[in-house]
């Protein structure tokens, strides 16, 4: 147990590690190959037709005139320490983790981050409660009804659902809904407001990830149902209810639960698509506007944090794999 | 080059000889191409997927002829047909713009014939979606029948590089790459660089998941009895490589590009909606539907209009995967 977990740990850091590497590399090497120079790349942070001394002062700042791996380092140790940032003749210190200060607004990006983390929550565990309901007993019920007309409309309407694209069925609910208010609101406010301002958010993500859901708990589920134990079961007298529920399902939702791990822990990390069509102020919305205004420590902030989320998700996924099936010994 | 390969495949055992004379006709011996294709007829969602695709890529080239005949142009202004108070097209209703000459309407604002958008933005989107999903496919088809065929630490080691691909927050990391490229750049400008940029980040970013499966079933094959013949009758890496385990693997290999078009084809609007895609003028679905955002309720066929064409494409892709891997692998079904 204590080994896995150190060795999973371990893992867990690297993958972060490089996760920073490619974003690193992503600004400041592929522009270069591109045949960007560093003055220009200075220059997008200055404004409209900068001066040389302007874009001199700029790359001071930003550091962007220091050796790539210096800069890299720097950025490592104040996420790990802190570091100490100087504007002009003052010094401010920015506390662990510290993911520097934006390019554009000069503000610190860590606690920017944080504030938008509750909203992508909202989003995603919401619609995750949904969809796991819904896409993993219609997908049961299609594998034991197989052949039926059920099966056959469920699996249609999975197969379209997958095929939609989210940023078209979320425009197609607001125009047929058009809510009052899709402006998110705090839980802790006003519980009622942030439920209902949420839903069609919910339904229009959840009903993506039911269909694919759907589609692949009825896989699994005919895959298992074919295996010796099964017939076993059955042979032991056991009830049809309880050979489903105890025997097939199980084994089916194991491999589900992987995958729901990583899509869980790929949406914490900003629900990109949704967060822009409904215009949620979350995660992903602040990774776009980061991304469009080509604001380097905002990227990397909201990167490492979409990975650590990554990382977290299947951590614990692997810790409920021990506890959901038997077989597997930590 | 002869080798001791060729001979046994010219002289196949043929018992099915013996019964010759007693039934009314020969018994014809099927390939497993023959087999899954009787198969594959029979499935209608299937057949239906294969003939909007091939209708979709005949749209899709004859896009300059088609509108020729509609006399719509997809850059051209058509300031008289939009109202200037709301900026929508002139007339009521939710069909307001459509016409003869503009059969599915025109766009709010600039008011430039969607029809033809739609054919030309066709020509994008499946371009990119075949051309990504070949480079998916040849980085993932080396890197899975390396990993499953030499097994080791190569295998570990492409295996771990999959793992962290499929964990990264890719839709970001296409996103910012997509954000940094400049305009003109690699000897190349304007919308050819968009459209290579575009292929190598949807194709290097996809290509773990092709390559998970051809390395599960390289190393399912390289069990087999045929291989160990080849390898005992003194074959070299390179030809049990290339002549026993490529041939296996072009079911798996045309069913999952086939199932990875679609998904292709979704990753491009999807960048082209966050607004990394294809530049303006040359019309790309996910730009029309970014386009449409502000217009839903005055507006809703200018948004309803490039959600089907994607929604219609990636379904007919994705009905025809599905009949594809059925047909092909009879344990799926």
């Amino acid at each position: 147990m204590a080994r896995f977990l150190v060795r999973r740990l371990a893992g867990a850091v690297l993958l972060l590690v490089i996760t920073s590497m490619v974003t690193f590399a992503i600004f400041f090497i592929v522009p270069r190959l591109a045949g960007q120079t560093v003055d220009q790349l200075a220059a997008q942070y200055v404004g409209k037709d900068p001066s040389q001394a302007e874009i001199e002062a700029t790359k001071e700042k930003l550091g962007l005139d220091k050796p790539i791996i210096v800069q890299y380092g720097q950025f490592i140790k104040g996420i790990v320490a802190g570091r100490e940032f100087s504007f002009g003749p003052d010094t401010e210190y920015c506390p662990p983790p510290c993911f520097g200060y934006s390019f554009k607004t000069q503000r610190p990006v860590w606690p920017d981050l944080v504030d938008r983390v509750p909203v992508t929550f909202s989003l995603a565990i919401g619609a995750a409660v949904i969809w796991l309901i819904t896409g993993v007993s219609i997908g049961v019920l299609s594998a034991l009804k197989k052949g039926t007309i059920f099966d056959r409309f469920a699996m249609v309407i999975a197969l379209a659902g997958v095929s939609l694209p989210i940023f078209f069925t979320g425009l197609l609910s607001l125009a047929l809904f058009r809510p009052t208010g899709v402006n998110y609101v705090p839980f802790t406010s006003d519980p009622l407001g942030w439920a209902s301002n949420l839903l069609l958010p919910w339904i229009t993500l959840a009903f993506l990830y039911a269909a694919l859901y759907a589609r692949l708990t009825r896989a699994g589920m005919l895959e298992t149902m074919t295996e010796d134990y099964i017939r076993t079961a059955r042979a032991k007298g056991l009830r049809e209810r309880k050979v489903v529920t105890r025997h097939a399902l199980r084994a089916t939702l194991t491999p589900i639960l992987t995958i729901f791990g990583l899509d869980i822990g790929l949406l914490l990390g900003g629900a990109v698509l949704t967060e822009s069509t409904f215009s949620l102020p979350g995660i992903g919305r602040y990774a776009i506007d980061a991304i469009n205004n080509q604001d380097l420590p905002q990227v990397l902030g909201v990167t490492m944090l979409a990975a650590f989320f990554v990382v977290v998700a299947s951590l614990v996924v692997d810790l409920l794999y021990a506890v959901a099936d038997p077989r597997v010994r930590l | 080059m002869t080798s001791p390969l060729d001979a046994p495949s010219t002289a196949v055992a043929q018992p099915e000889a013996v019964l010759q004379g007693i039934g009314r006709k020969a018994i014809e011996g099927r390939s497993l191409g023959q087999i899954a294709w009787a198969r594959l007829k029979r499935d209608k969602l299937a057949i239906a997927g294969g003939v909007v695709v091939i209708l979709l890529i005949a749209m899709a080239l004859l896009a300059p002829l088609l509108t020729k005949i509609t006399g719509g142009s997809p850059t051209e202004f058509n300031q008289d047909l939009i109202d200037p108070t709301f900026s929508k097209p002139k007339g009521d209703g939710i069909f307001a713009g459509f016409s003869w000459d503009h059969p599915l309407g025109v766009e709010p604002r600039s008011g430039r014939d969607v029809f033809s958008r739609i054919l030309y933005g066709a020509q994008i989107s499946l371009l990119i979606g075949f051309l990504a999903t070949a480079v998916s496919v040849v980085l993932g088809t080396v890197a899975g029948v390396i990993a499953g065929y030499f097994g080791g630490w190569v295998d570990t080691f492409l295996s771990r590089t999959m793992d962290v691909f499929l964990a990264f927050p890719l839709l970001l990391f296409a996103l910012a790459l997509a954000g940094v490229i400049p305009d003109s750049a690699f000897g190349l400008s304007g919308n050819s660089l968009r459209v290579a940029v575009l292929v190598f980040i949807i194709g290097f970013f996809n290509w773990p998941y092709i390559g998970r499966i051809i390395r599960g079933q390289t190393l399912a094959l390289r069990e087999r009895e045929f291989v160990d013949a080849a390898r005992s009758l003194g074959a070299s890496g390179r030809w049990v490589i290339f002549r026993e385990l490529l041939p296996n693997l072009f079911a798996p290999i045309l069913v999952y590009s086939t199932l990875m078009i679609p998904t292709n084809i979704l990753f491009e609007a999807a960048l082209s909606f966050l607004g990394v895609g294809i530049r303006p003028p040359t019309p790309s679905w996910g730009k029309m539907l970014a386009d449409a955002v502000p217009f839903y309720s005055v507006a809703p066929m200018y948004m309803v209009v490039p959600g089907l064409a994607i929604f219609i494409t990636v379904m007919a892709f994705n009905l025809l995967g599905d009949g594809l891997r059925d047909a092909l692998d009879p344990r799926a079904r």
